[in-house]
């Protein structure tokens, strides 16, 4: 084979490398687009909380004695971004997937000719993506058109800083969603040994809101905490992004947190990698 | 070299043994016992290109465990698998891309999508040229007739129409062999004879290799010649129907209708299966023809019929006389 017939080859061969998985997230995300409604109820409570919390933070601010960390108007950044990528945070599985382990598919799932962990992130990556498509529109245009209109402009999202920090915000959004998928997967890894979710579910949907900062936003927690905080992969799920987007963090310092977050990524990755390994070796698919 | 050779394969299963109560129950969070439990002790058989087998025994036989090996979602303790020169659990990616497989009783389709995004998924994450897939899908669905149930999502099917399409989807990227676990499960007679022709007819055609575990002894005689009957995780016969006829059923069913109602003679009691008031099915061994003529001499005879055994009769008889076998033996080790 010529080095030029080998080039022209190339690129069929990458297609046929990744169309499964593109086939597998549109498939999934058809599927995950048909609940209009729960889209809807979810957009109705994002809102709602996001003005709870907005009017708590905003009180604390008004009495505060020292100045506090962060600006309020970086708070009301990191609350909406927060309300309205609320999707993205793993503290949930994906029904269909719990599904396989309870009915024994999961069989099935080890008879397709791809890898299992790749199978499965691809799913993953559509059970995270689309709902959270679905509800970014009408809360963004909430939050950056509505509120101004109705007398609440400091409350209103505003655009990003500048370009470069849109820029680098997207970067970082894709290392969290990427981190996201990584941190649902060994969920479900999990329970290759536990079967039931609800263990998992409600450590992680405990854990994860407070140490991502969905809760206070984590420049608020005491001194004594932030080193911890700041090396913890939670973080990367809401801090980083929220605060690159707001400004909180300069640029330069953003381009050592993303690359803070794509490190957690491989590693989460590796980790899930190696376990769903193990867990395949010791597979048993009980019954007929 | 044969298609489908398997020598020596053995699992075992450790479960964790339950003790009785609730200290029993606590206990068991701080020691456990384990015991293992053997689910195949010594298989070994070895299939052609585009043979048919039947696999068959009773429940906990191995019979899934078997096809679960070979399809390369477990791995064996001990034992040789080869299939088309792969070792499944070893090379599974290029494995599983060969054959196809059916579990009847769970569907490999996507519970939310209509059946035609099922199968389009299934060729992409097969990579089907698509060239290919046009031609085999549309044959498919012509052969199954699933035209009317291509948009319909699958949680809506019928069991029938879920099967047949579960077959279609485990064809789609045209394997060389064929593993049916109990397909025809929860069928109604005519779902059973339209898979059952469905099978014959494309394995046929397409020289495809076929396993097929099933309960139903239907599906063996109208699909396969050979068979192996496993029980307790060793295979007990494998041979053709015919064999199995000759090596534990080669007696003859004599039924005889009689014009009233009559007395057995009491030599004859113990050759009597069936007995009604004018309808008597004896079961004989030897000289058949010694015997015919002897009921024929002293009953009230007004006709006779003579076939072979039902298959189920002889399967349940093998399983019977090997239970009887093994009930002395311990078949499970402790340890902690």
């Amino acid at each position: 084979m010529t080095p030029t017939s080998y080039l022209g080859d190339s690129r069929p061969r990458v297609a046929a490398l990744v169309k499964p998985f593109v086939a597998i997230v549109s498939a999934r995300f058809r599927t995950l687009l048909q609940y209009r409604m729960a889209a809807a109820a979810g957009i109705v409570t994002q809102i709602f909380w996001g003005c709870v919390r907005l009017m708590v933070l905003g009180a604390f601010f008004a009495v505060a004695v020292e100045t506090p960390p962060m600006s309020f108007a970086s708070i009301v950044v990191y609350v909406w971004l927060g309300q309205v990528l609320i999707g993205l945070l793993p503290w949930n599985h994906d029904a269909e997937l719990q599904e396989l382990f309870t009915s024994g598919s999961v069989a099935y799932e080890l008879l397709r000719p791809i890898d299992l962990y790749a199978f499965w992130y691809a799913r993953t990556l559509a059970f995270r993506t689309a709902p959270t498509l679905l509800r970014l529109i009408p809360g963004t245009i909430f939050a950056v058109w509505i509120l101004p209109l109705i007398g609440l402009p400091e409350w209103a999202l505003t655009a990003p800083e500048s370009w470069i920090h849109g820029v680098l915000f997207i970067t970082s959004l894709i290392a969290t969603v990427l981190l996201s998928c990584a941190i649902t997967m060994l969920m479900t890894i999990s329970l290759f040994w536990f079967l039931e979710a609800r263990g998992v579910v409600t450590l992680m949907s405990g854990l994860v809101p407070v140490l991502s900062g969905m809760i206070v936003p984590l420049p608020l927690f005491p001194d004594w905490a932030q080193p911890f905080l700041n090396w913890q992969p939670f973080r990367g799920l809401c801090d980083v992004p929220f605060r690159i987007y707001s400004g909180d963090i300069a640029p330069d310092l953003a381009v050592y947190e993303i690359s803070l977050q794509f490190g957690w990524v491989l590693v989460l990755l590796l980790f899930g990698y190696g376990l769903l390994i193990r867990a395949k070796r010791q597979l048993v698919v009980q019954g007929g | 070299m044969s298609q489908i050779v398997v020598d020596g394969l053995c699992k075992e299963f450790r479960v964790a043994a339950r003790r009785q109560g609730f200290l029993g129950a606590l206990g068991g969070l701080v020691h456990r016992k384990y015991r293992t439990v053997s689910a195949l002790r010594d298989v070994s058989f070895s299939i052609e290109r585009g043979e048919m087998v039947g696999y068959i025994g009773p429940n906990g036989a191995g019979k899934s465990t078997t096809i679960k090996i070979l399809a390369g979602i477990l791995n064996p303790t001990l034992g040789v698998c080869e299939i088309q020169g792969r070792v499944p659990w070893q090379d599974r990616k290029n494995h599983v891309g060969s054959i196809g497989v059916v579990f009847g009783q769970r569907s490999q389709l996507w519970w939310d999508l209509p059946v035609i995004e099922s199968f389009e998924l299934l060729r992409d994450i097969y990579r089907v040229d698509a060239k290919v897939y046009e031609r085999t899908h549309r044959e498919l669905i012509e052969l199954l007739s699933l035209g009317d149930l291509l948009d319909v999502p699958v949680r809506q099917l019928s069991l029938g129409q879920r099967v047949r399409c579960d077959l279609a989807s485990a064809l789609l990227h045209e394997p060389q062999i064929l593993f049916l676990d109990e397909p025809t499960i929860g069928l109604d007679a005519e779902s059973q004879l339209s898979a059952r022709e469905f099978i014959q007819q494309i394995c046929v055609e397409r020289q495809v290799t076929v396993l097929l575990t099933t309960h139903n002894l239907d599906d063996i005689e109208a699909l396969c010649k050979r068979l192996i009957v496993i029980n307790d995780g060793t295979v007990l016969m494998d041979g053709t129907v015919d064999d199995l006829r000759r090596r534990y059923g080669g007696g003859r069913y004599v039924a005889v209708d009689l014009s009233k109602s009559f007395p057995l003679y009491p030599e004859h009691e113990r050759f009597a299966i069936e007995h009604s008031e004018t309808h008597v099915v004896f079961c004989i061994e030897d000289d058949v023809a010694g015997f015919v003529k002897d009921v024929l001499s002293r009953y009230p005879v007004t006709d006779v019929m003579i076939t072979h055994p039902p298959i189920e009769h002889i399967v349940s008889s093998i399983y019977n006389s090997r239970n009887r076998l093994d009930a002395g033996r311990q078949d499970q080790s402790e340890q902690t």
